[in-house]
């Protein structure tokens, strides 16, 4: 079987599946047939003594302890940062909850479900409430969808490729399933007026961090989620109440959600006109970008990774798109001259993290890897020149460029501009 | 028969999330009194609405801002470790550009409404209207918006003309 080797040393991505089949058939055979003397069993110590007992809440495993969250916050102001997830570390398209990534104003609210409430008023015929309580009874939809902050990737601006693992550069996104009550339903109720045009949603924690939706986003596809991946959510994800406002900005999933203005104009908050808006090389600044664009990254090998042997490797990555599903993933091993297709893992669903792989032949070969994201729009992900020739160096939010590792005759990764 | 039929499509309708919205709801929210949405409601307006009666002056701003915002936002609204209040030293065409009150926000109302919202950081909440007045015309003072004797109240600020005022363009709109 021939497999079409393109330059670099990628692999036809069916490669994994054929090969094995071929090398089966031509296994040795087994010792336990040639040995003349008995050997002895193996066993480990955990094979050997009774493991631990249960546990109420499981754990990952103590051999794992350096998979977590990088976090960074204001030293004067503890509650005021980030923590991203590590993405370099992860597999598949769910992320653990207590690895989804963090922005917090003012901290985590320790806040009571007893006592919280969710408040829509407003433009509507009836200003309602709902306890937590009642929400739990209401008809709940699942849907796994990521969620990134505007300004995750960031460090892509900056004039000199940052040398980082990849989670520490674009791990401000994470993906969950989350469920929850379509707040179509919740705003039924309540009844919209017809000069309804915005929805003002706001967080319940030291900052009353606010942002303002169009009401059709709303009305389509947004919903108030109780749960993450099963359970109900953690406190620094937004408990007991989040907003999921799928393909959009982070910042506008609002956590510990309180209350819903409807109105006919927007708030103008702080997080709508000084942050989350994108200077541009005129001057004037994007406001209400919302949608998250169709980007790619390799996770694995990538920044912090060592090869050390030479042979077959799988490259894994994650794309994703808040306008819809991810429709192909071509990867680069010579700087984007040429591209192949990446096998794009089921599920493949819309605004979700979609896990793509795609076989290596390393032998020692110094080479660039990239990825480049098409999503069902047909937008494909642009390079970081494209990128800044439409939006300049001084936008800071809504980063997708092409990433490029490169990988050297040593096996080592850096990350490098096109 | 016809019962267990009605049920059944509820049902779907709950499960298929893009019918979710047409689903029957069990209509537990509770009706809410106008004190209480009073109470509740932030919100501040571009044109003012929202604002609650009051009035502030440089001068009183600049105490309440020397105790309460100084050790972290610096002398002046710049130099420590939180962000940049005043002081800008670049224009937004400039290279870095310097994103200020000054130089940047489009409303007024937007610095009153967030000081009222988040500020001081480390005891939101503990400023009285009179004094989140006061230290909002501070800083629109040291970004050169307001003279220093000048005063401002929930009627003026609304009409306060930002120097980014037109800074922005409407990206959802244009791309929708
Ligand atoms: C304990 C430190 C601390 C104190 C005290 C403090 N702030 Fe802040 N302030 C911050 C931090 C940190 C931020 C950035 C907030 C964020 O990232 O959401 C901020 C943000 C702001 C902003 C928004 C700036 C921008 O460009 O978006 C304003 C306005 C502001 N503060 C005003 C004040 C005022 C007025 C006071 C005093 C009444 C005050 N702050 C006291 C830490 C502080």
């Amino acid at each position: 079987m021939k497999f079409k080797q393109i330059a670099g040393g990628l692999l036809d991505r069916r490669y994994f599946l054929k090969k094995s089949l071929v090398f089966s058939v031509a296994a040795s055979i087994p010792a336990y047939l040639t040995a003349q003397t008995p050997l002895e069993l193996e066993r480990t110590q955990w094979m050997s003594e009774p493991g631990l007992g249960f546990s109420n809440y499981g754990q990952p495993s103590p051999f794992e302890k350096k998979t977590i969250r990088w976090t960074m916050a204001n030293s004067h102001t503890p509650g005021n940062g980030v923590s991203w997830t590590p993405l370099q570390d992860l597999e598949g398209i769910i992320t653990p909850s207590g690895l989804h990534f963090e922005r917090h104003h003012n901290g985590v609210p320790q806040i009571d479900p007893a006592v919280h409430r969710l408040t829509i008023h407003g433009l509507v015929t009836h200003p309602l409430e709902f306890s937590i309580e009642n929400l739990l009874q209401y008809p709940k939809i699942s849907r796994i969808c990521f969620i990134e902050c505007g300004g995750n990737s960031n460090a892509g601006w900056h004039k000199n490729p940052i040398q980082t693992p990849v989670g520490n550069f674009h791990g401000m996104v994470s993906c969950s399933e989350w469920t929850g009550i379509p707040l179509k339903l919740l705003l039924n109720e309540a009844q919209l007026q017809p000069q309804a045009k915005w929805l003002i949603a706001e967080g319940g924690d030291a900052s009353l961090m606010n942002v303002s939706l169009p009401i059709e986003k709303a009305i389509n596809d947004c919903f108030v989620a109780l749960y993450q991946n099963g359970e109900r959510i953690r406190p620094e994800n937004g408990y007991p109440l989040r907003l999921i406002v799928p393909g959009w900005e982070g910042v506008v999933n609002v956590k510990w959600l309180q209350r819903l203005h409807i109105a006919s104009q927007p708030s103008m908050s702080r997080n709508e006109t000084a942050k989350y808006t994108e200077l541009l090389p005129s001057g004037k600044a994007q406001q209400f970008s919302f949608f998250m664009s169709a980007k790619s990254i390799i996770t694995n090998p990538s920044f912090g990774h060592q090869l050390n042997r030479f042979g077959l490797y799988q490259i894994s990555g994650l794309a994703w798109s808040g306008r819809g599903k991810i429709t192909r993933v071509e990867v680069s091993a010579d700087q984007g001259q040429t591209w192949l297709d990446a096998e794009l893992q089921d599920p493949i669903l819309s605004m979700c993290f979609t896990r793509f792989r795609i076989p290596l032949e390393w032998h020692g070969q110094a080479i660039v890897l990239s990825s480049r994201a098409t999503d069902e729009t047909g937008y494909v992900q642009p390079t970081r020149t494209e990128l800044i020739a439409q939006r300049g160096r001084h936008g800071y939010f809504h980063y997708n460029a092409i990433v490029n590792w490169a990988l050297s005759a040593q096996g080592q990764i850096s990350h490098v501009y096109n | 028969m016809s019962i267990i039929k009605y049920g059944l499509i509820v049902f779907l309708s709950w499960m298929n999330p893009s019918h979710a919205g047409d689903a029957l709801s069990p209509m537990l929210g509770n009706p809410l009194s106008e004190t209480t949405i009073q109470q509740r409601n932030f919100t501040v307006f571009q044109n003012g609405q929202g604002l609650p009666v009051g009035q502030g002056g440089v001068t009183a701003g600049k105490k309440i801002y020397t105790s309460r915002c100084l050790s972290c936002h610096g002398f002046e609204g710049s130099g420590n470790s939180a962000e940049e209040l005043a002081g800008a030293l670049h224009r937004l065409t400039d290279n870095p550009p310097d994103k200020t009150i000054g130089t940047y926000w489009p409303y007024a109302t937007t610095l009153f409404d967030f000081i009222r919202r988040a500020m001081p950081m480390d005891s939101p909440g503990s400023l009285s209207t009179q004094e989140i007045y006061d230290v909002t015309a501070y800083l629109l003072f040291l970004n050169k918006i307001i003279d220093h004797n000048q005063t401002i109240d929930n009627k003026s600020l609304a009409n306060i003309k930002m120097p980014n005022r037109n800074g922005f363009i409407n990206h959802y709109k244009n791309n929708n």
